[in-house]
């Protein structure tokens, strides 16, 4: 919203202040002002009222005419125009030699084989209007040579509020309510507005409206005859202009004005076609024409006015095209009034049609503004158009009122709020100057919140301390820390298990963290020939590949990979994300914290790959939690798993996430030749699980001894099941590890080194003899042999 | 004897000079100091002598064996130090001036920008919270005073599920489980709220460069017997100065959220040019960081607390514009756009 300071002034005198230092305070006070400042008028000199005296059509231009102008000198001076509504007896605004228009500077200037010694301007080159049909044409009784600024108030200071640091501050949507900011800031009265006495009018018979709906608040009108002008004044078209509003006629020039002056919308129409004011909505859709010439489709819950049964305007958007004021009007209904904003709003999004009136009326406007509203028309009309006569009463129904709002507090609760000293004087003073009656006895205040604060901005206690506290600056605060007593902070077990991950992943094993979107990515994995697996999905999402949301964070890793092939020819990435499995018995998503990674090698073979993301596991879950993972074989789940590798992950007993290899079809699609593992675990239960402690062992003192054995395996069999061989060994066996695996053949073999050490005493070769003899008795159990050596 | 004494020292000394390496060396040793070597077998010789020859013989022998192994240890050691010089001579000199093998591990820059405002925290006593993804109305808006048909809830396009629950638009949505989680501790025990929250929100909106659907904020409150907004001045312009690691100056101005009375809008100076102006900062020499306010006494109430016993700030920062702030990042998008080549650069930052 663009605001004049010219206009500002008509309600607070600001001689004196820094007007540029005031829109900074008002910016950091009340709402935020845009960055830039226009000074109107300030590129604009050597501008006049000037006569044409006569007219002559140029000998070899149809459209340029010769003129000799008075622009208050002693003599006429020569002029080419080119504008087409020139005219002998003509006043306008010209600009003589030497003149400057923004950048222009006048100058002689020969046009077809002529010189020009000044230039008449239409409104547009002098910045009024965006008018430049034809030159200005002034009817205002001036001697010519005036300079026009001295007439018209083309010099001003504009500046642009952001609209939406004003959706809780309906008062601010017009020029009166800035004015009370701005006098409270300058420590200035706020001037009342002037009005017209409408009880003046009391005699004269009421319109016949009637509101027969809730969602209108209030409803004020009256109507008026004889109007004879047809064109704003200047300075109000000006005004107009500077705040972003295009001048229509002087009628509706003046709605337009009374709205950015007071921000009450308003709306004229022509009475012979609202005889009967109904404020009502209607129980069945219609199409309904807006006087934008726009036929709009109307619903059942959109407020209307009418004529009796007739819609006439969209309460609170925009009027019909018929009951439009038009030439032949000579009687109109002037309307003001409130209405529901929820409502409001609701029915602009419906119409996708926002106004300048639906704007206002959706922050809650006051409703003690219609009347006032009108009767600043009325002295408004009287001023400019005398011939004008009101012929009805105020007719004003009251429907809806809002509570009067009284706050009370004690000093005390003001301390508290602020933390800092602010003295009984400054608050009365600054509630007082924002219109608010304040009372003070003693350290207590009792406080009258103004209706124009009261519709739902100014509800409660804490809502005085931004009034005080904004106007006092927040750049006087006197900054502090609390005082609160000090605890020791813990640190959450998924918050420190995720960190830790996150460093062991990323400087231990070079994997790079990504972050991806929590829905599927519908068209990438169509490509990898990956299907969207059925999931809970997004009501509202507008764009087709945003939809469901993903089950698990794999796919989309997939994808990445596919997007990184060329990235490097080893790499991995892993993320920790959220994805949702189906929704809980009171329909709430299952939301799951999730650790995928996911490594790409070009180098390295399937099962080296493989392996390796195994044993990144088992060291974060060793460094992490001291616990040992185990895997067992699982089913495939999913269609990107492979079928014959594919792990569950057990930990302290637990299924926590799966480690598989890639299926060949979707891996082919992201690298014919790469080889593709990854795996997914629940970050909550790897966090929740206990973590083992270190326990120490103290180095034997002792010889150790060592005892090879060479086993040759029969197909499948797996090492946990050769281990249950010796796991129940005496603790002098320390441990067991392959040293050695080769294939001779179809023959599978391993060298497994026992470790064998006490604490206590040197190991006979005989003891250790024994278990060796036990666990190869076992092992035969199993069907397997030793290797026969030579 | 006596003359194969003195043949075999002469022997020994031509040979030593010609044992090239140690192997050769060794061998030497062996022939005349060995078992089975010259030498040895002169000492074992001496048996078959007469006393007296056996005594003078001896003697001579005896010399000869240790002037043998002096001269070998001699040699050995003189061998052992050409051995190293050969080895210095034949070592390459290394081009280190070659590129180095760079391959480590990146984080997301988020992860790191997280991390250094969750540890400015931390270090004041703030608890570090996770909040999900997923939340219902109620969580989301209710609780944060802004009721059905509020205009709030149009400044933020949503994301609703089917079943009705929503992506949560803002980490305010974590404040109700806040409150409601210390808030015993504060009532019963006298220990304040102190807690960050950082999180990704959702927005239903088209993305650009500089708009994205999905992005990190971290909201921070506080709540005890008397936190002011002089104090809630105090923790922003600390904490900001500690996360640009310079003294940063900052603003309010009057900012309008539901869940906060007052609301404000908190600006920094420029970072660029520290508050001159320049075109970064669209010449006001403030750059617009994050809102924050004093929490409305419905929020308090909701979350179990009362409003008359306690006050508190919050404040929401967004940690995706902390990130492109501070990397430069010119593009929202790159983010979540997965791509390495974006993303592994971020190696680590502390």
């Amino acid at each position: 919203m663009f605001l004049s300071m010219n206009w500002i002034q008509d309600f607070v005198d600001l001689e004196g202040v820094d007007k540029l230092e005031l829109i900074h305070r008002f910016s950091l006070s009340t709402a935020e002002v845009e960055n830039e400042i226009f000074f109107k008028g300030a590129d604009l000199s050597g501008v006049v009222v000037a006569e044409i005296k006569s007219v002559e059509e140029h000998p070899e231009s149809k459209k340029l005419h010769l003129l000799k102008v008075d622009a208050g000198d002693e003599e006429l001076i020569d002029v080419v125009c080119g504008a087409p509504n020139v005219r002998v007896g003509m006043k306008t605004a010209f600009a003589k030699i030497g003149a400057k228009l923004g950048e222009i500077e006048i100058a002689p200037r020969a046009l077809a084989g002529y010189t020009s010694y000044g230039m008449c301007c239409s409104e547009a080159e002098i910045g009024i209007s965006d008018d430049h049909s034809g030159i200005m044409e002034i009817t205002d009784e001036v001697p010519t040579g005036t300079d026009i600024k001295e007439i018209y108030d083309i010099d001003d200071i504009v500046f642009e509020v952001d609209n939406k640091s004003l959706t809780n501050r309906p008062d601010l949507w017009g020029h009166y309510g800035i004015a009370r900011e701005m006098a409270a800031l300058a420590g200035r009265p706020l001037k009342p507005l002037e009005v017209d006495d409408l009880t003046a009018y009391d005699e004269l018979p009421k319109v016949d409206m009637k509101i027969e709906d809730p969602l209108c608040q209030r409803y004020s009108c009256l109507q008026f005859e004889n109007i004879t002008r047809n064109v704003s004044p200047v300075n109000m078209r000006i005004r107009l202009f500077y705040c972003g509003m295009r001048k229509i006629n002087f009628l509706a020039d003046l709605t337009n004005y009374l709205m950015l002056e007071m921000g009450q919308p308003m709306h004229a129409f022509d009475s012979r076609k609202v005889g009967k004011i109904r404020i009502k909505r209607f129980d069945h859709p219609f199409v309904f024409r807006t006087l934008d010439g726009v036929d709009r489709n109307i619903d059942e819950n959109t407020l209307m006015i009418c004529n009796e049964d007739t819609p006439v305007a969209i309460a609170g958007i925009m009027g019909g095209l018929d009951s439009e004021i038009v030439d032949d009007t000579t009687t109109l209904t002037l309307e003001s009034a409130t209405f529901n904003a929820v409502s409001i709003r609701k029915s602009t999004v419906r119409l996708s049609h926002r106004t300048d009136a639906s704007i206002r009326y959706e922050k809650c406007l006051d409703p003690e503004m219609t009347t006032v509203a009108v009767a600043r028309f009325v002295k408004l009309l009287k001023t400019y158009d005398g011939a004008v006569t009101v012929v009805s009463s105020l007719t004003d129904e009251y429907a809806f009122k809002y509570d009067k709002v009284t706050l009370e507090f004690d000093k005390a609760f003001v301390d508290r709020y602020t933390g800092i000293e602010i003295d009984n004087d400054t608050i009365v003073n600054t509630l007082n100057s924002l219109g608010f009656e304040t009372e003070l006895d003693g350290d207590s205040f009792k406080v009258g919140v103004p209706s124009w604060r009261a519709t739902k901005d100014v509800t409660m206690k804490a809502d005085i301390i931004e009034e005080i506290t904004r106007i006092y600056g927040y750049d006087n605060f006197e900054i502090n820390t609390t005082r609160s007593p000090l605890y020791p902070v813990r640190v959450d077990a998924v918050k420190s298990s995720e960190d830790r991950i996150k460093d062991i992943l990323v400087k231990r094993y070079n994997l790079h963290e990504l972050h991806s979107y929590v829905w599927a990515y519908n068209d990438e994995m169509k490509s990898l020939g990956i299907p969207v697996e059925e999931n809970i999905r997004l009501a509202n999402a507008t764009n087709p590949n945003i939809e469901t949301i993903r089950k698990s964070i794999i796919p989309t890793q997939l994808c990445q990979l596919s997007l990184n092939s060329s990235y490097a020819p080893d790499f991995g990435i892993f993320e920790i994300g959220r994805v949702v499995n189906g929704v809980d018995e009171n329909n709430l998503c299952v939301e799951e914290k999730k650790l995928a990674i996911t490594l790409f090698s070009k180098t390295k073979d399937i099962k080296t790959l493989y392996f390796e993301l195994r044993d990144m596991l088992a060291i974060v879950a060793d460094d992490i939690k001291h616990l040992p993972l185990s895997f067992r074989e699982a089913a495939p789940n999913h269609s990107y798993e492979h079928p014959v590798n594919c792990n569950e992950i057990i930990m302290d007993g637990k299924s926590v996430g799966t480690i598989a290899i890639v299926h060949p079809t979707v891996g082919k699609k992201i690298d014919k030749k790469a080889s593709i593992v990854f795996t997914e675990i629940d970050v909550n239960a790897f966090a929740e699980a206990e973590n083992a402690s270190i326990e120490y062992e103290e180095p034997s003192k002792f010889p150790p001894m060592d005892y090879d054995l060479s086993l040759e395996l029969p197909e499948g069999m797996l090492y946990e099941r050769l281990s249950g061989c010796w796991k129940d060994s005496p603790d002098i066996l320390k441990g067991a590890k392959i040293i050695d695996t080769y294939e001779l053949g179809s023959v599978h073999s391993i060298t497994v080194r026992f470790e064998f050490s006490s604490n206590e005493r040197t190991l006979s070769s005989a003891e250790v003899q024994e278990i060796i003899d036990g666990i190869v008795a076992r092992l035969d159990g199993i069907g397997v042999r030793l290797r026969q050596v030579g | 004897m006596k003359e194969q004494i003195i043949n075999l020292k002469s022997e020994l000394e031509s040979k030593l000079g010609q044992a090239a390496d140690l192997v050769d060396l060794d061998k030497l040793r062996v022939a005349y100091l060995g078992k089975k070597g010259s030498i040895t077998q002169l000492l074992k010789g001496m048996k078959d002598l007469s006393h007296e020859e056996r005594k003078t013989l001896g003697a001579e022998v005896n010399k000869l064996k240790t002037y043998a192994a002096e001269k070998i240890e001699e040699r050995l050691t003189e061998l052992k130090e050409k051995e190293i010089e050969r080895e210095i001579a034949s070592m390459p000199k290394f081009d280190v001036t070659t590129p180095v093998n760079a391959d480590r591990g990146s984080y997301h820059p988020i992860t790191l920008v997280q991390r250094q405002c969750e540890a400015i925290f931390r270090s004041m006593g703030f608890t570090v919270e996770d909040y999900s993804e997923i939340v219902t109305d109620y969580e989301c808006f209710e609780s944060l005073n802004i009721p059905k048909h509020h205009p709030a809830r149009d400044m933020q396009d949503t994301y609703y599920l089917e079943n009705g629950q929503l992506l949560k638009s803002q980490t305010s949505a974590a404040q109700n489980a806040i409150l409601r989680k210390y808030g015993k501790n504060l009532i019963e025990n006298d220990v304040p709220i102190k807690a960050i929250f950082p999180g990704r929100c959702f927005r239903n909106e088209a993305t650009d460069a500089c708009h994205e659907n999905t992005f990190f904020q971290m909201e921070g409150v506080m709540v005890d017997k008397d936190i002011s907004i002089s104090n809630l001045i105090f923790f922003m312009k600390t904490m900001l100065s500690e996360v640009f690691r310079r003294d940063i100056k900052v603003r309010l101005r009057p900012g309008f959220f539901p869940f906060v009375e007052p609301g404000f809008e908190l600006d920094i100076s420029c970072l660029i040019c520290g508050g001159d102006g320049c075109p970064s900062c669209k010449h006001s020499g403030w750059l617009e960081l994050c809102p924050c306010g004093m929490i409305h006494p419905n929020v308090l109430k909701e979350g179990g607390i009362d409003p008359e016993k306690y006050t508190g700030f919050a404040f929401g920062l967004g940690l995706t514009r902390l990130a492109m702030m501070k990397y430069g990042i010119k593009d929202i998008r790159d983010l979540n756009s997965g791509s390495l080549k974006s993303l592994s650069q971020f190696t680590d930052d502390e």
